[in-house]
């Protein structure tokens, strides 16, 4: 919302400066956004009579002039070819800054001749690119006067932003009423005579949709000669950034700025019948002002003549009655529209207009009738003519209500101490009128103007339906009471400044406060660092992606489907951060940076809901270095991220075991689930699939792992049990077997480890080998098994026991022979 | 001393002066003191020598043992010594060689916010919530008192899901308000609860991302003031920045689901970035008491409970406290840049070794 400072003053008696109206609009919620004032530049020049202007003694191309400037002759030499004798030009005196050139004016002595001072170009104003010569003034222009103000240029422009609920302030009238409640300056008085009606012929209303319409004026004025508008109106808009028209339209859009009423003209020799009618759309198509055609809906209200519709309701008027030139007389509307019929016609086709941006945050529907006959007073001012009788369809909509304060609320809800009176006199200020006062409350009949207070009519409340009836009752019960009361309290606070409110810390919930975090939360948090710990750099990548890119990934189900994707590309919801991640390093590969570790805590989406997945991928190889060779990074580097973390989370590591069913985005032969128990699983871990890396243009090889935080048991809060530290040395066997190639690794070790409990403390595999002299489909497992004895040192004969029981035990589960 | 004494004396001195390594010195050792060594047989031959010159010359032959052994075991020393410095010169290596590579991971500049956050709130006794991304209509919008008509929805920018036929279709939650709604449905009152998150809005360009992270505010109780809301955010802010004197600035502005509301502006000098200087004022965060009706929507009666509401961008207060000029390289996964901005997983955000 912009307007002029001297626009603001049409209904505000101020002298305050510009940048302290700039500071109470913001204090008070109609937060400046910006102030533009050539003015401020301008200010030192001056308009001055040249007296005389001679021939410079000592200089071909100079004139030594004598110049009036309202306060005194003085001398100034001037190289401008156009300075004559008697003109009226602009005088800067030195001290002054002079834009054009950057240089602050000094009296000076040009060969011989005193110049105190310069006459100065458009272009050395900052004002344009002439500098041809100075600018010459017209005759009466009146010397001593402040150039800017002679030329109406030091009328700063303020734009500030209105929020929603301030409908009344899409208006300078509405602006000014809350400066002057803020202590800025007063309201004045506002009051339209009546134009006598001097006819009764004209359009008629009709109202078929009273909901959409329940009240509307109209008044006819013929006679007239439409033009362009005078300097005054047309400067007003082109300072706000609006084009002057003709003198008609100019004139509505001025009522829609200056008191946010949008009114309408249609032309009367355009319109077809008498009678115009407020009605549902029936799928008609109109071209409108802005020159685009619209169909309308019977859910847009439209007013139609006997030729079809003319105009969007409160939104955009019809190309074909417009005003123009020849228009000789004109039907102004001025209605009464619903907010929400308007919002969402608007929001369907998409229009914005400044009408529509009025009506649906709510006009003053008591203004009504005075703003007819203001608008018909400047019509018939602007373009003469003779005004009809006002016709109206509908009934004025009952606006009137009251609203109650609780003086004592405004320290226990609002913190503020604020005595009685000045609260009382905050409200009256803003235009409530006290009906009833005592010592606790005040009750006010809200102004027509302020529907977002008390609101009347506004949405219902909208309680979960699974509310307890007698809970919901009651507070919506609480609530009918509670909102115009802080309605109330807002205004008186929000005039006040909220600044002067004093801070007051919370109060202790607890002296020692309670976890922030829940125990999954906290999961959350330490896989996060275990996983950065281990090397990987966290990301944070979107939860959307391209549809066909993620369906590599999973399942992509329609209902995780984005109906207005910003981008082709980001369409879907992710399987899994996988998918992303896989991404990301792909992105990393293009910038030449093949080689990364990734992960990311974050959701994976599914068609039962989302699931918190910390996530991880490497790729390329590992680093070169003299020590250690770079190798291409695999399904084990993942298994490793993966089972630290789970690790790091408490989880029983004994407890789980690995199955060979991992996802198709995994290679089938190098990936795995991991399970705790047949059902529950924790993770999943393997090197990417070859065709998933060629879909998303990874060129070396993948590695990545899922784990589930939501699935992570939350372990039991049990003491521990002393540690087993007996004191006879563990002794270590290391035994080879041969099995068959598709027996797990697992299933080896897991029978080692139970061939003798009491004796057995650990089994490591460290060598598995093929081919060569192990037979086809057959490979050899090395594995170290740990003997701890406990209340004496072993004999070799118990030893030797002990190891046949774990041959014997291989060879039970896994059909292991020793090598 | 005799004269064969002092010979075997001066020989093994040359012996052991001559020999090269260990295996020498012990040939010498053993060709001395050994069981067939020259001294040993000399001891051996102490029987034979007459009486009367028995018991000097036993004298004489001990001082020679001690001397010889001595002798013997400072030469192994000297040997042992050079023997060392011989290994070790071998074994010199080149310390200025990489060592074996150890890639350092980190924690992206968001989640190390949000986990200040929750350090800093967790100090005030809030707890953390958390809801869906994918949100419905009711929660997002409607419970909080933003009805389908609303002028605040045409701001949001919202994304809408493909929904099942007859039904309102589920949104990807344009704030992370909805979780108010939830938590109060779920917690009940009192409540002091924090809720980072990500979020969603149809905008993508320099300054806006379609998916960004917001972290949400909600503090109900019997006799929670406005003052309470300004103190809160005051104390936040400072921690938060770090700066004890950050000057704080509230005023009005709407939002509709808290009452009053307002925006919270921080001071800086918009020239040098430098938070708590200069004479700019810069707009951090919204907030507000909650309005009556989203209380009552939840079925909370407001004539009993009343609070507030606050929300601000993640990644608007970590780019000022950090210095991150551009937003969209926050979701880009450029390693250098994760690498330039992320943080060590070992600091911590424990408020007592600073947050």
């Amino acid at each position: 919302m912009k307007f002029t400072l001297s626009w603001l003053r049409a209904h505000l008696d101020t002298d305050a400066s510009v940048a302290a109206i700039g500071e109470a609009l913001t204090r008070i919620g109609l937060e400046l956004e910006g102030v533009s004032d050539r003015g401020a530049t301008l200010a030192p020049f001056r308009i001055a009579h040249v007296v005389e202007a001679v021939q410079h003694p000592n200089a071909d191309r100079l004139r030594a002039c004598r110049v009036d400037t309202g306060a005194g002759i003085v001398s100034v030499v001037c190289g401008a070819p156009n300075a004559h004798t008697g003109m009226k030009a602009v005088f800067a005196p030195p001290g002054s800054f002079i834009p054009g050139t950057g240089i602050t004016l000094k009296t000076g002595e040009i060969r011989g001749v005193t110049s105190a001072g310069m006459l100065l170009s458009a272009r050395e104003m900052g004002l344009g690119d002439d500098h041809s010569g100075i600018i010459e003034l017209p005759a009466d222009a009146p010397v001593g006067t402040p150039y800017a103000a002679w030329a109406g240029l030091d009328d700063p422009v303020i734009e500030i932003a209105v929020t929603p609920n301030r409908g009344d302030c899409f208006s300078v009238r509405g602006v000014a009423r809350d400066l002057a409640a803020a202590g800025i300056g007063t309201l004045k008085p506002w009051a339209p005579a009546p134009v006598p009606a001097a006819f009764a012929a004209g359009p008629r209303w009709r109202i078929d949709w009273p909901e959409a319409c329940p009240w509307i004026l109209g008044r006819t004025i013929r006679g007239l000669r439409n033009g362009p508008s005078p300097r005054w109106l047309a400067d007003r808009l082109t300072a706000i950034g609006l084009r002057p028209i003709n003198a008609l339209v100019d004139v509505t859009n001025l009522f829609t700025v200056d008191l946010g009423r949008p009114l309408h003209v249609f032309d009367v020799a355009k319109l077809s019948g008498d009678t115009l009618v407020l009605r549902r759309g029936a799928g008609e198509t109109f071209r409108a002002l802005n020159g685009k055609d619209y169909a309308v809906t019977a859910e847009d209200c439209v007013i139609a003549d006997a030729a079809g519709v003319q105009s969007m309701a409160g939104i955009v008027g019809g190309e074909a009655t417009g005003c123009d030139e020849t228009t000789t007389a004109v039907f102004v509307e001025c209605a009464c529209f619903d907010p929400v019929r308007v919002a969402l016609s608007g929001r369907r086709h998409q229009v914005v207009s400044d009408a529509r941006q009025r009506f649906e945050r709510g006009i003053d529907p008591a203004l009504m009738p005075d703003a007819v006959e203001a608008a018909t007073r400047l019509i018939l001012e602007l373009c003469g003519g003779e005004a009809g009788t006002v016709t109206a369809a509908g009934a004025p909509p009952a606006w009137q209500r009251d609203a109650t304060m609780r003086f004592a609320r405004l320290a226990a809800f609002g913190g503020a101490e604020v005595p009685a009176d000045e609260a009382v006199g905050a409200l009256e200020r803003l235009g409530f009128v006290v009906r009833t006062r005592d010592a606790a409350q005040v009750t006010v009949a809200v102004p027509p103007w302020r529907n977002d207070v008390a609101a009347l009519g506004g949405p219902a409340l909208d309680q979960d339906p699974a509310l307890d009836p007698a809970v919901a009752a009651r507070a919506a019960e609480g609530c009918a009471l509670a909102e115009p009361e802080c309605d109330l309290i807002e205004e008186v606070l929000r005039l006040r400044g909220l600044d002067t409110i004093p801070a007051v810390s919370l109060p202790y919930a607890a002296p020692v406060p309670l976890p922030t975090l829940t125990d999954a939360q906290a999961r959350a948090a330490r896989a996060r660092r275990v996983l950065a710990a281990q090397g990987l750099a966290e990301c944070v990548t979107f939860s959307f992606m391209a549809a066909r890119e993620a369906a590599v990934f999973g399942p992509t189900p329609e209902a995780l489907r984005l109906a207005n994707p910003i981008a082709a590309d980001l369409d879907q919801l992710r399987p899994s951060p996988v998918a992303t991640l896989a991404l990301a390093a792909a992105g990393n590969a293009a910038r030449g940076l093949p080689d990364l570790a990734l992960f990311e805590v974050g959701p994976a989406f599914a068609s039962e809901g989302q699931h918190l997945v910390a996530a991880g991928l490497r790729a390329g190889a590992t680093p070169r270095n003299w020590l250690a060779p770079s190798r291409p990074v695999d399904a084990m580097d993942a298994k490793a991220d993966l089972f630290e973390a789970l690790a790091a989370l408490a989880v029983p590591m004994e407890s789980l075991s690995v199955t060979a069913d991992a996802p198709g985005f995994y290679h089938p032969g190098q990936s795995g689930v991991v399970r705790q128990g047949p059902k529950l699983v924790l993770g999943r871990f393997g090197a990417l699939h070859p065709s998933v890396l060629g879909a998303i243009g990874l060129a070396g090889a993948a590695a990545a792992f899922e784990l589930f935080l939501d699935a992570i048991p939350t372990p039991k809060r049990r003491r521990r049990a002393p540690p087993d530290l007996p004191p006879f040395q563990p002794v270590r066997r290391d035994f080879a077997f041969l099995v068959d190639a598709a027996v797990p690794a697992e299933t080896v070790l897991r029978a080692a480890r139970g061939a003798e409990r009491s004796l057995i403390a650990g089994v490591a595999l460290f060598d598995r080998y093929e081919g060569g002299t192990v037979p086809e489909g057959k490979r050899s497992l090395g594995i170290e098994v740990t003997f701890q004895p406990r209340d004496h040192t072993l004999a070799e004969a118990e030893l030797e026991a002990a190891a046949g029981k774990v041959v014997a035990a291989v060879a039970k589960a896994a059909g292991g022979v020793l090598r | 001393m005799t004269d064969d004494l002092s010979a075997l004396q001066a020989e093994t001195d040359a012996a052991l002066a001559a020999c090269a390594d260990l295996r020498a010195w012990d040939a010498v050792r053993v060709g001395v003191l050994g069981r067939n060594g020259k001294l040993t047989a000399l001891l051996r031959d102490l029987g034979k020598t007459p009486p009367e010159q028995r018991r000097d010359r036993g004298a004489a032959l001990n001082r020679l043992k001690e001397a010889l052994t001595a002798a013997i075991e400072a030469r192994r020393g000297a040997l042992e010594a050079a023997a060392l410095d011989a290994r070790l010169a071998a074994e010199r290596l080149d310390p200025s060689l990489p060592p074996r590579p150890r890639a350092a991971g980190l924690i992206h500049p968001i989640s190390r916010t949000m986990e200040e956050m929750a350090a800093i709130f967790g100090a005030m006794g809030f707890e953390i919530a958390e809801g869906p991304d994918v949100e419905t209509d009711w929660h997002n919008f409607s419970a909080l008192n933003i009805p389908a008509h609303h002028p605040a929805r045409d701001d949001q920018d919202t994304f809408y899901l493909t929904a099942p036929p007859g039904s309102p279709p589920p949104v990807l939650r344009t704030h992370t308000s909805p979780v108010q709604i939830r938590a109060m449905l779920g917690r009940g009152v009192p409540l002091r609860v924090i809720v980072p998150g990500r979020t969603y809005r149809a905008d993508h360009d320099a300054t806006h991302s379609p998916m960004f992270h917001q972290c949400e505010g909600l503090v109900l109780d019997r006799a929670i003031t406005l003052g309470h809301l300004k103190g809160c955010l005051i104390d936040f802010l400072r921690a938060f920045f770090a700066v004890p004197d950050l000057p704080v600035r509230f005023r009005a502005s709407y939002f509709p689901f808290t009452e009053p509301s307002m925006e919270v502006d921080i001071g800086w000098d918009r020239k040098s970035g430098e938070l708590g200087k200069g004479a700019d004022w810069l707009e951090i965060l919204g907030s507000g008491m909650v309005h009556p009706r989203v209380l009552a929507n939840v079925g909370i009666d407001p004539r009993e409970w009343q609070g507030f509401a606050f929300g601000m961008g993640v990644e608007r207060v970590t780019m000022l406290k950090h210095g991150i000029p551009d937003l969209r390289p926050f979701y880009e996964s450029d390693i250098r840049w994760l690498r330039h901005y992320g943080f060590n997983p070992l600091a911590p955000t424990m408020l007592h070794e600073g947050a």
